[in-house]
């Protein structure tokens, strides 16, 4: 993990790097969680002030947007789709067994902090649906074997 | 000379194995030291076929697909890139029925060229819409673009012309475009297509309507879930930016038209033209009360035009060929073509551009092929989440807005997602429910709470209790949610829910269709 320190660093230089652009807040928070892998807390205070904004309105905007987060991610995020096409194709029952064999539930985090699980609605994957993605890797036409294989690789990766 | 093979960068090709195929063959090439030139371009939208390569031959380019990496050293034992036989083999791309039967225009390049080279855009037509456009006035411009009956393709529907001639008689020192390219409906990917394999048609159709408004600074505020098209536009907008096509002095015009893309962060009502605007205002994504409309009061106070991908991209072929060569495809007041994208459980998903007026049954069992599973398609969900969905009954609507519109059913941004028989339809529409609690953004009650008590309530209609209440209940639910609620995320989920209730009341527990309505 990144150190305290060092963290404000980070928020220190993207914020003076972004404030000026108009609308600034989000390419902010999105440089942020790029290079932290969340938005921590304690980033909030020196955003608020470079913004002219209160904490309250940062803290606001985080925590509307289903994309941030304010707690660290596990080692990889995978973005499982829940929408209607991926539906349709059987969505739900990967959707079990996705939980099942990760041992979690949405917006958790596996105990060996491997893997996050985070629903979303349509990758733009239709066509191939179920779809998923892992970190930036995007999948077609999900079953759970080709879950598993694509799991067992990433762990193997790492 | 090298054989030049195509491999496609789309990210569903992509997420069926295109990269690892790509690589496979520049691998396999290079140990037969065979000389190749090895080029991603775009999806042809085939995606059964994906990854669908191609080799260039004297003939024209020949389709060999679906490839998997397993498959690269017997296609190049076969002789594949002489265009030899391969079990694989398909025949000429381009006489491939699926796309034969086409009309594309938006789509005209997309799956041919390299999406990121400017000189494979130029050589293919591109930016001659915007020479045209430099030698005219801003009205005619605007005329071009109101005479060729083109429409918002978000879904909406509202003319572009009256759109941007609001706009252009607002007077303003700045104004602003705006691509809403928050495509987060299930079951469409047609600006992904275009943002990935031809991202400079969004750039010139941007810059077009840029000059026709008067606005010189343009932003594309696109979701976060789409990163391979992330990329492919910020790519496209670097080069554009160096040979001059934007920037201060486009092509030595003296107009200016600056670009940037800008993500979103995984909200759906962000795709609501006020939300984006609220957005990229760095502001959480409430929506705003309308009047005023965005093309006077808009970002930051401006007048903005904000129009969908496939909006802008269109007004290239427009500008480059009239506004009448664009009229004349069509039926009645839709006018022109429209990229209808096939999901979910179909055979042949994939993109089709066509003129409007084609039937929902002809585009699901003629290009679709029927199911994906071989079971009888039971329910088609037109339009995205908040569109109604259709029963067999209905599938020989004509592709027309209108016609739609007169069926309680919505064309809206084209996709189209089919189910089998296996599918309940009160899930469906408990889904619908809780899709828009928590996608709501909180600002409106009807939605706010609403699409809450909406799915407790199937809740209780799936378990079977006092069912004659519950379902009052709902469709009283419904229609506050249509009538009262601030934009269409509360306003048009009813369309699902009540579509799946009266036409599969069985679903419901609920014996007669009489019933139900």
């Amino acid at each position: 993990m990144t150190e305290p320190s060092n963290m404000q660093a980070t928020v220190q230089e993207i914020t003076a790097a972004l404030k000026d652009k108009p609308g600034a807040l989000l390419p902010i928070l999105h440089a942020i969680q790029d290079a932290l892998g969340y938005v921590p807390a304690e980033s909030v205070p020196s955003i608020a002030k470079a913004l002219n904004l209160s904490r309250a309105e940062v803290h606001g905007v985080i925590s509307f947007y289903h994309y941030f987060r304010d707690t660290p991610p596990g080692k990889h995020t995978i973005h499982l789709c829940r929408a209607e096409s991926c539906q349709a194709m059987g969505g739900k029952q990967l959707e079990a067994h996705v939980k099942t064999r990760l041992g979690i539930d949405f917006h958790e985090t596996t105990t060996d902090g491997k893997f996050s699980l985070e629903p979303v609605y349509c990758l733009g994957n239709c066509a191939c649906s179920p779809a998923m993605q892992i970190d930036e890797e995007i999948f077609g036409r999900v079953s759970a074997t080709r879950f598993d294989a694509a799991v067992k690789e990433t762990e193997e990766l790492a | 000379m090298s054989i030049k093979i195509y491999v496609p960068c789309d990210s569903s090709a992509i997420s069926l194995g295109a990269d690892r195929v790509a690589a496979s063959i520049a691998k396999e090439a290079e140990k037969r030291s065979i000389d190749i030139q090895l080029i991603r371009n775009g999806s042809r939208g085939l995606f059964w076929l994906e990854p669908l390569v191609e080799v260039a031959t004297e003939q024209g380019r020949l389709a060999y697909g679906p490839v998997q990496v397993t498959d690269i050293p017997s296609l190049f034992d076969a002789g594949f890139l002489q265009g030899l036989a391969h079990p694989l083999f398909l025949g000429l791309t381009e006489e491939l029925d699926y796309l034969k039967n086409q009309q594309r225009l938006t789509f005209a390049r997309i799956g041919k060229t390299d999406p990121v080279s400017l000189d494979d855009y130029i050589a293919n037509d591109g930016y001659r819409g915007l020479s045209n456009a430099l030698n005219q006035s801003q009205e005619d411009i605007v005329k071009a673009v109101t005479d060729s009956g083109l429409r918002g393709r978000g879904g909406a529907a509202f003319p572009t012309g009256i759109k941007w001639n609001t706009v252009l008689n607002t007077p303003s020192e700045q104004k602003y475009i705006i691509c809403n390219a928050d495509e987060g409906d299930s079951g469409t990917f047609s600006d992904r297509m275009v943002m990935e394999g031809d991202p400079f048609v969004l750039i010139e159709g941007m810059t077009i309507a840029g000059l026709a408004v008067g606005a010189t600074q343009g932003y594309i505020y696109l979701r976060v879930e789409y990163p391979h098209a992330h990329k492919a536009l910020n790519t496209a907008i670097e080069k554009a930016y160096k040979a001059g096509y934007l920037g201060d002095d486009i092509i030595g015009s003296g107009k200016a038209f600056h670009l940037e893309v800008r993500l979103g962060a995984g909200a759906y009502i962000c795709g609501e033209e006020t939300s984006l605007m609220e957005s990229l205002e760095g502001k959480r994504g409430l929506v705003r009360f309308k009047p005023p409309l965005p093309a006077i009061s808009g970002l930051f106070g401006k007048p903005t035009v904000v129009n969908n991908v496939i909006s802008l991209a269109s007004v290239p072929i427009i500008l480059d060929k009239g506004g009448d060569y664009y009229r004349d495809f069509g039926m009645g007041r839709s006018r022109g073509t429209l990229p209808l994208q096939l999901a979910g459980n179909i055979k042949h998903a994939g993109l089709i551009e066509l003129a409007f007026g084609m039937t929902l049954r002809e585009l699901l069992y003629d290009f679709g092929g029927g199911s994906a599973s071989g079971r009888p398609i039971k329910a088609v969900q037109v339009g995205g989440p908040l569109g109604a969905y259709l029963p067999e009954s209905q599938f020989d609507t004509p592709l027309d807005y209108e016609a739609f519109a007169a069926n309680w059913t919505v064309l809206g941004h084209g996709g189209i997602v089919v189910f089998d028989d296996t599918v309940n339809m009160a899930e469906m529409a408990r889904y619908s429910m809780e899709f828009c609690a928590i996608e709501s953004c909180g600002k409106c009650t009807p939605c706010r709470i609403g699409s809450t008590r909406g799915f407790e309530v199937i809740d209780e209609i799936i378990a079977g209790r006092e069912l004659g209440k519950n379902i009052s209940l709902l469709r009283d639910l419904c229609n506050t949610l249509l009538n009262g609620s601030l934009c269409a995320l509360g306003g048009m989920t009813p369309y699902p829910v009540l579509s799946a209730l009266n036409h599969f009341p069985e679903d419901f527990g609920i014996d007669e269709k009489a019933n139900a309505v």
